[in-house]
């Protein structure tokens, strides 16, 4: 119970309580139904993200291409709209090209070797490019309102953003697989060691193949999704979206290194930026001051569980040599 | 064998979903439905007094940009005489989407009235709308948001006025052979600069300016850096270059900077629109004969009496309001719910003393 607690995604998912807490109580205007509804909006993208990121970074890998594959698919979807193509086609054509994007960097990590880092840094840069292609500098926003309004809208009237039942339906899920399935034991095993998980009969590279297909299908909807939130379809949709991602599976306590997190601490950590955020701009601090929050918080996450290592080890050492004194 | 079968059924079952999508469906052609929230047209009474104490917050398209700098600052100035509570908040970076927390905030603190200049005239909208329903007033400034989602826009200049000017500007200062001109633009999709450079091209098609040739549109996407190395890019590809229209601060800045130091200096003229405090050096050593502007500081002003009159209702934002703005005058709303601040001002090497902003 007491190392169930000390984990850092255990005082991750504490600190985000005690934040909400306190912002509630301290902050104006931030305890209210419509500020939940603005903030389930504003976390949507990076959460829906977050799940196959943290597979993907608990295996040892990293996925840099998401928001450009978002951008890709914001700027398929206008232009197929424009091309007269019905919305109910379109949707899930970008999820399916979302994943053949997907493929291809999986492809090129696990079939050619190639390290994820370089590649999907590759990408990132390749599939924005296309985006520019596909759409140029132009933005298409005349989408039907009963799929705009839906993703803006809350359920009868309410204070449920609609979006949340999609976030919580594939949090569950994801959930599910990484912690009560053996492809996400496997998951574990590839990311603490690759070469001992292959040779207890896990299939890695098929694995991290289907890991990328998943990012990419997710970074699709999640651009459709963000393109009916914003009524725009543009190329630069969701641009540097793949930091803060990447910021809150770390600060949810997925080790970048692989092998280590769990999902709970993740959602915490995209609950956390977001509601910090939320409540220091309610506050009117400045956004250079909330990029200072942020990039701190994400130094503090990667230091502080290094140095509750470093302490514990020094500590138990030290008792080992007393014990061995006496 | 079994991710095999399973990979087939996952194909054929998105194939099978699309091809039942396919049929029928909502498409371009028959989806009419623009989604556009309308607020009930409350009728305006002209001698309702301005009220004290209204909370305006001013949205720019982002922070630390010098231009919307002064704008707000003419807007604060306003503020501070309409005996009200001013703000200013805003995103680090231009993007489209990140105005929009922006926007909620300032509806959950329940502000009377944002003034706002839109990144992206779409995507800010459904929050606006939110705010509207709120009862805070919308004015735009600088970049109109759609105009279902706004009750006023501030236009600082008609886009027709400032795109001839360009050209006229041009014209002026490529000498009596006229020769090969080129633009250095903010970002490929900033609405205003577009617009204006699609007037100018117009206007270069026009026989009297046959002698000016456009030969590239460049990109400095409102960077200084980017706009200087864009400014020396073309020089490379057009040395024989007579004229580079900025029309933009930071970009008529960073080439100014660039032609001032180089060997062009004195053969290409910059000319576009920039802050006098920015160019007054240029102007003084003879780099840049002449740019124009209209005042920034009076499309902040503007706008907070607008938001004011709005808010306390003089106005609706229909054609055909009136109201009085401070020191500035004087308005009526124009068609589709704008207000046209003025002509631009020149600024020369004799009169740019006589500005600072």
């Amino acid at each position: 119970m007491f190392k169930k607690l000390a984990s850092w995604d255990s005082i991750i998912i504490l600190l985000t309580v005690l934040v909400l807490i306190v912002a509630s109580v301290v902050v104006d205007n931030f305890g209210t139904s419509r500020n939940f509804t603005f903030m389930v909006l504003d976390l949507m993208p990076i959460i829906l993200v977050a799940l196959p990121m943290t597979f993907i970074i608990i295996t040892g890998e990293i996925d840099l291409s998401v928001a450009s594959v978002l951008g890709l698919t914001s700027s398929l979807m206008g232009w197929l709209w424009n091309h007269d193509m019905a919305i109910q086609t379109i949707i899930p054509l970008c999820i399916v090209i979302g994943a053949v994007a997907g493929a291809l960097n999986g492809f090129l990590i696990t079939g050619l070797g190639l390290p994820s880092l370089a590649v999907t840094i590759g990408t990132l840069a390749l599939y924005r490019g296309l985006a520019f292609v596909v759409l140029g500098d132009s933005a298409v926003a005349d989408f039907p309102f009963n799929f705009t309004g839906w993703v803006t809208g809350t359920l009868g009237d309410g204070s449920i953003p609609n979006v949340l039942i999609p976030i919580i339906a594939m949090a569950v899920v994801f959930g599910v697989i990484l912690h009560a399935t053996p492809v996400g034991r496997a998951l574990y095993a590839i990311g603490a060691n690759a070469q001992a998980a292959h040779f207890s009969g896990i299939r890695v590279a098929r694995t991290k193949l289907w890991l990328y297909v998943v990012s990419g299908a997710v970074s699709g909807l999640v651009g459709v999704l963000w393109t009916l939130r914003y009524s725009s379809a543009r190329a630069d949709n969701g641009a540097g979206l793949e930091l803060a991602v990447v910021a809150a599976v770390l600060l949810g306590g997925v080790s970048i290194f692989g092998g280590k997190g769990s999902l709970p601490g993740v959602l915490a950590g995209v609950v956390l930026l977001t509601a910090l955020q939320n409540a220091l701009r309610l506050e009117d601090v400045s956004g250079q001051a909330l990029n200072i929050v942020t990039g701190a918080l994400l130094v503090l996450s990667v230091l502080l569980p290094n140095i509750v290592t470093t302490v514990r080890g020094n500590w138990q050492r030290r008792r080992l040599r007393q014990s061995a004194a006496q | 064998m079994l991710r095999h079968r399973l990979a087939v059924t996952i194909s054929a079952a998105s194939i099978l979903t699309l091809a039942v999508a396919g049929c029928g469906g909502t498409t371009k052609k028959n989806s009419s439905d623009t989604g556009g929230g309308a607020q009930t047209a409350a009728s305006a009474n002209p001698n309702a007094q301005l009220k004290t104490g209204l909370k305006i917050a001013y949205l720019p398209k982002q922070l630390n940009n010098p231009y919307s700098d002064v704008e707000t600052s003419g807007g604060e100035a306003a503020v501070k005489e309409l005996q009200g509570e001013y703000k200013k908040v805003g995103p680090n970076d231009a993007s489209a989407s990140s105005q929009v927390s922006y926007i909620n905030t300032l509806i959950q603190q329940q502000q009377d009235v944002i003034v706002i200049a839109a990144n992206d005239p779409n995507a800010v909208c459904p929050s606006l709308n939110q705010a509207r329903s709120a009862k805070i007033k919308i004015v735009t400034f600088d970049s109109d948001a759609s105009k279902a989602c706004r009750d006023i826009f501030i236009n600082q200049a008609t886009t027709e006025g400032i795109g001839e000017s360009l050209a006229k500007m041009a014209l002026e200062q490529a000498g009596a052979d006229g020769g090969q001109i080129a633009v250095l633009s903010a970002t490929p999709n900033a609405t205003n600069q577009n617009s204006w450079i699609a007037v100018m091209k117009t206007e270069l098609a026009k026989p009297e300016y046959s002698k000016l040739k456009l030969v590239k549109v460049a990109y400095g996407n409102d960077d200084d850096q980017k706009s200087f190395q864009e400014a020396q890019g073309l020089m490379q590809s057009y040395p024989n270059l007579k004229v580079i229209v900025a029309p933009t601060t930071v970009g008529i800045a960073a080439a100014a900077r660039y032609i001032g130091s180089s060997s062009y200096k004195g053969k290409v003229a910059v000319t576009g629109l920039g802050l006098p405090n920015q160019m007054r050096q240029y102007v003084k050593d003879g780099t840049v004969k002449k740019f124009a502007l209209w005042n920034p500081a009076d499309i902040g002003y503007l706008a907070a009496y607008a938001g004011a009159a709005l808010a306390s209702g003089q106005i609706t934002g229909a054609q055909g309001d009136k109201f009085t703005a401070g020191k500035l005058g004087a308005y009526t709303v124009g068609a589709n719910g704008e207000v046209v601040l003025g002509p631009p001002t020149e600024f020369t090497a004799d009169n740019i003393d006589k500005f600072n902003f």
